[in-house]
């Protein structure tokens, strides 16, 4: 590993230092991370796709550059896994759907353009739940991903397979999407980092649709830090997509070491109330630290996230069912013929889709129909602005706001694939932040049962900078977490 | 109208809008290029791709917008689900219920108001071709799809049910294309499908305040298709009307060729379009400085050219309608200003001009109107003038230069005395019955000064001559 203090604290920042300082080269950082996957990764099943050649090759680029004395970026030489469902030109971009199974993608995302040209190193395309539909990636059309925590045990979702990725070593950096917690309830239960920025703070060109109003891209890491140096890399205006914000993006790296002192901080009862008592308790416990780092910790409530399961519930299939009606046959992926085109389209999409995604087309093509229309898609989304009208409220009070990612921790594989509605309650505390579009994140504190446990800390829109302040500070006096086999590279 | 029944018209025109790029995306927007050349991610739909709206195509709806005197107002698209091959996305981007333009209207040549609904933007889709089996979709042994038009910006125009005969609404779309092409949105071509017109068509009796059912007419490719389609529709709805049948709401098919149109999808099995918020667009709301800078912008409009032309010209609005529609209002118009007799400018710009569209560009008004007045003050004959005005767009030149060179310019007003004059003293006994007011014998007169001019004189000039001669007045 890398010399020098930021190394010490940041892996990934530390990697980029020591290749850009030439003191380490990107060919030999990414082949060693190429092992960790070749000896783990046949148990885990991060990833769909290692990305080996293409890898190997981007490397020597990044080492060519600095023997020519050119700086090849923040992340120079920074091994990167990125979830599937983000376009890489000319890689199979699959969202681990059989209907996209050998779909290659004609260009990159915006955020894959932006870290290659920051020098990082795309390692891999990463497992997950089919289109990031469920909370555990075991709706992959390829298989679960497995915690490398314990192998009996599922990652989280549905970025389970970039989660996974960095808990078990094979990327210090990975990218992940999240429309209702899919980067911070994986991250919380493989313990690393995950951030969901503020909605439109990352571009989603090039991030295959789920629910176009709440997904959003953000950065696995082992640390805080870690996680700001993608953030900042990623973030930013961009004109492919009309939701991106104008203006810069908030600068996130030189805002942590302000430290807490001072800052009002709000812990949401109404998600404490329901999850288990591990859970509860290491809320309670991050709650007790920032107070002794001299912030004003008090209980509160944001009275309309109650309603936030049920609204998420109706919006996010609703805007799926029309994301994914183009996978039809015509133009690419999966076709299955049949008698006309009615018949190709309906043997196609039979084939093609698995059970959750066919539940959720179903419920929001129903949520979306005539007559229905009002009383389901119109009343979640008057239920979303009440959330973001109780959050503005909360935020007139608090600076950053507390409460647990997760009800518990990691649980075993096949657990809730038989009760969807216990599966769609692994995601209670996340979705508020999407339905409101503001920043939220996890970091890993404590633990249950040798299991990682995530607090997540929330913030207003484009109030990343508090929000990474309090999860530094936060992660500075964190319990001693578990480390998983392979551990931290 | 027919027998006591009333025929009630409301148009649906989709107009592709002249920009340069598609409306969600860097293609070009172009007829004719190779299939599937001009296409990207964005209008194929491909997955994580994303749109980015066109700000020229909201600036020419907006044109449209004011032209047709609509509220132009912040708008949103929405998604309209269905599935079909010709539509990368398997839904269509499109405004629903918060249109750019609302409530409009657009007024006809011969001065009735037709109210515009709305006037929406939205994104084209690709064209299918059926191969085999007749064209048909179900009957198709395949099928092929052209992506260039996905994407191309669309303005639906929505005019209410004004219209009340196949005539008015081919007047309608007369006026509507003169309005897209003067405001530089559209080129109007209905042969390349640049315009596409829908005709929603029901008759009631006279008198009635209820519509009847209406039948929507889809295949009309001209104006000739739109006026017979609605009167062949209007006469089939009165005849099953007067045998005591229902009219049943559905789409039917224009056949030009078999003069009659034939049922298609009724639309009581219609499809739910699942329409909600597109959440990958951002609403549309105009500013003031914008509308304010699109509405300074605005050319006159051929409504108000028809009537600036017809109170210079002293005329009616629609005398002057082709003049209008051919673009020759501002030469008419400029050699009015410049003194010119009106009529004879009317005149000869509706026949001599207008026979020779391609040249008169190459008229200056100067020249017309030197022209025109040539005429009025009688220094060259109808005839003449025609022939020399001919001969300006031909080739160019001052009418003076072109009348000398053809020797009309002996004729002038004070070189036709001397030669009627000749006449008289050539033909006293003829000239004397003249004087005795024998009426037959004027014409052989006239007719030896039009032999001794080559024809060249003015018939009435002559006569005037001869009376003032004859000590007659
Ligand atoms: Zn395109």
């Amino acid at each position: 590993m890398s010399s020098g203090q930021e190394g010490a604290s940041s892996p990934a920042a530390g990697l980029a230092a020591a290749v850009r300082e030439g003191r380490a080269s990107a060919v030999e950082v990414l082949e060693r991370h190429l092992g960790a996957i070749a000896e783990r990764d046949p148990e885990i099943h991060a990833f769909n796709l290692v990305m080996v050649d293409e890898a190997r090759r981007r490397a020597e680029t990044v080492d060519g550059a600095v023997a020519r004395g050119e700086d090849p970026g923040r992340l120079a030489g920074v091994p990167v896994a990125l979830k599937d469902n983000l376009c890489t030109r000319g890689v199979p971009t699959s969202c681990s759907s059989k209907i996209l199974a050998s779909w290659r993608p004609p260009y990159d995302a915006t955020v894959v353009e932006r870290i290659t040209a920051a020098g990082a190193v795309v390692v891999g395309k990463t497992n997950l739940d089919e289109f990031a539909m469920g909370s555990s990636t075991e709706n992959s059309a390829f298989g679960p991903t497995r915690n490398p925590h314990d192998p009996a045990r599922v990652p989280g979702g549905s970025s389970g397979g970039s989660a996974a990725a960095v808990a078990a070593g094979f990327a210090p950096l990975a990218l992940g999407s999240d429309t209702g917690g899919s980067i911070r309830q994986p991250a919380a239960l493989c313990g690393v980092v995950g951030v969901k920025p503020t909605y439109g703070l990352v571009s989603r060109y090039g991030l295959v649709a789920f629910a176009s109003s709440l997904d959003q891209i953000g950065p696995f890491a082992h640390t805080v830090r870690d996680a700001a140096l993608l953030f900042e890399v990623i973030a930013g205006h961009d004109p492919m997509d009309s939701t991106s914000l104008d203006g810069p993006a908030p600068s996130v790296l030189d805002a942590i070491p302000m430290g807490v002192e001072g800052m009002r901080v709000g812990l949401v009862s109404e998600l404490l109330a329901g999850v288990e008592p591990a859970a509860a308790a290491a809320v309670e416990a991050a709650a007790e630290a920032l107070t002794g780092m001299g912030a004003k910790v008090e209980t509160t409530s944001v009275p309309a996230t109650v309603y936030g399961l049920s609204a998420y519930y109706l919006i996010a299939p609703a805007e799926a069912s029309s994301n994914l009606a183009r996978y039809d046959g015509v133009r690419y992926g999966l076709r299955v013929e049949g008698e006309d085109v009615a018949a190709m389209f309906g043997a196609t999409r039979q084939a093609g889709f698995g059970a959750e995604v066919k539940r959720r087309i179903m419920l929001g093509t129903y949520a979306l129909s005539a007559g229905y229309y009002d009383a389901y898609y119109g009343q979640a989304q008057r239920v979303r602005t009440l959330i973001i009208r109780d959050f503005e409220e909360a935020y007139r009070s608090f600076d950053a706001l507390l409460a647990p990612t997760t009800p518990g921790p990691a649980f075993p594989l096949g657990a809730k694939t038989q009760d969807p509605l216990s599966m769609y309650m692994s995601d209670v505390c996340t979705i508020p932040s999407n339905l409101a579009g503001h920043p939220a994140m996890s970091i890993p504190w404590g633990s249950s049962d040798g299991l990682p446990l995530g607090v997540q800390v929330m913030a207003p829109a484009l109030g990343e900078a508090v929000m990474f302040r309090v999860a530094a500070a936060l992660e500075g006096e964190a319990p001693p977490a578990p480390v998983p086999a392979g551990g931290r590279r | 109208m027919s027998g006591g029944w009333e025929t009630v018209v409301g148009l649906e025109v989709h107009a592709e809008l002249r920009t340069v790029t598609k409306l969600f995306c860097g293609c070009r927007n172009e007829f004719g290029a190779e299939p599937n050349t001009l296409v990207c991610p964005v209008c194929l739909g491909l997955p994580g791709s994303l749109p980015v709206l066109n700000r020229m195509a909201v600036e020419l709806a907006m044109r449209v917008g004011l032209a047709l005197h609509c509220e132009v107002r912040p708008s949103v698209f929405h998604r309209k689900n269905y599935f079909y091959p010709d539509m990368p996305k398997d839904y269509q981007i499109s405004q629903y219920d918060e249109p750019i333009n609302v409530g409009g209207w657009l007024e006809l040549p011969d001065g009735h108001r037709v109210g515009i609904v709305r006037a929406h933007l939205e994104e084209d889709t690709g064209k299918i071709t059926h191969v085999g089996g007749g064209g048909r979709i179900h009957e198709a042994a395949h099928s092929l799809v052209d992506y260039n038009r996905a994407g191309v910006p669309l303005l639906e125009i929505v005019s209410e049910p004004d219209l009340r005969s196949g005539e008015q609404a081919r007047a309608y779309v007369a006026e509507l294309r003169a309005i897209l092409v003067a405001t530089g949105a559209s080129d109007g071509k209905m042969e390349e499908g640049s315009l596409r017109v829908d005709a929603n068509v029901s008759v009631r009796p006279e008198g009635a305040s209820e519509y009847g059912t209406r039948c929507e007419i889809k295949n009309l490719n001209s104006l000739r298709s739109l006026g017979r389609a609605i009167d062949h529709e209007a006469a089939r709805q009165i005849e099953l009307l007067e045998a005591g049948e229902r009219i049943r709401m559905e789409t039917r098919h224009w056949n030009e060729a078999a003069g009659h149109t034939v049922s298609g999808r009724t639309k009581e099995q219609s499809e739910d379009y699942r329409y909600f918020p597109e959440p990958d667009l951002v609403p549309v709301a105009p500013d003031d400085d914008w509308l304010a800078a699109v509405s300074a912008s605005l050319p006159v409009l051929p409504a108000e050219r028809r009537d600036r032309l017809a109170e210079a010209a002293g005329v009616a609005a629609g005398d002057v309608a082709v003049l209008v529609e051919m673009g020759l209002d501002d030469l008419v118009l400029g050699a009015i200003g410049a003194g010119a007799d009106p009529r004879v400018a009317v005149n000869r710009a509706a026949n001599e001009v207008a026979a020779n569209l391609e040249a008169a560009a190459k008229l200056t008004v100067g020249a017309f109107a030197e022209l025109v007045r040539m005429e009025a003050a009688g220094e060259l004959t109808a005839t003449q003038a025609k022939q020399v005005l001919a001969a300006m767009l031909e080739s160019g030149g001052k009418p003076a230069d072109i009348a000398r060179a053809r020797g009309f310019e002996a004729l002038a007003a004070d070189a036709l005395t001397p030669v009627v004059e000749q006449v008289v003293a050539d033909n006293p006994d003829a000239f004397e019955r003249f004087k005795a007011g024998d009426p037959k014998i004027q014409g052989f007169l006239v007719g030896q000064v039009m032999k001794a001019t080559k024809g060249n004189a003015d018939g009435g000039r002559v006569v005037a001559e001869l009376r003032r001669l004859a000590g007659l007045g």
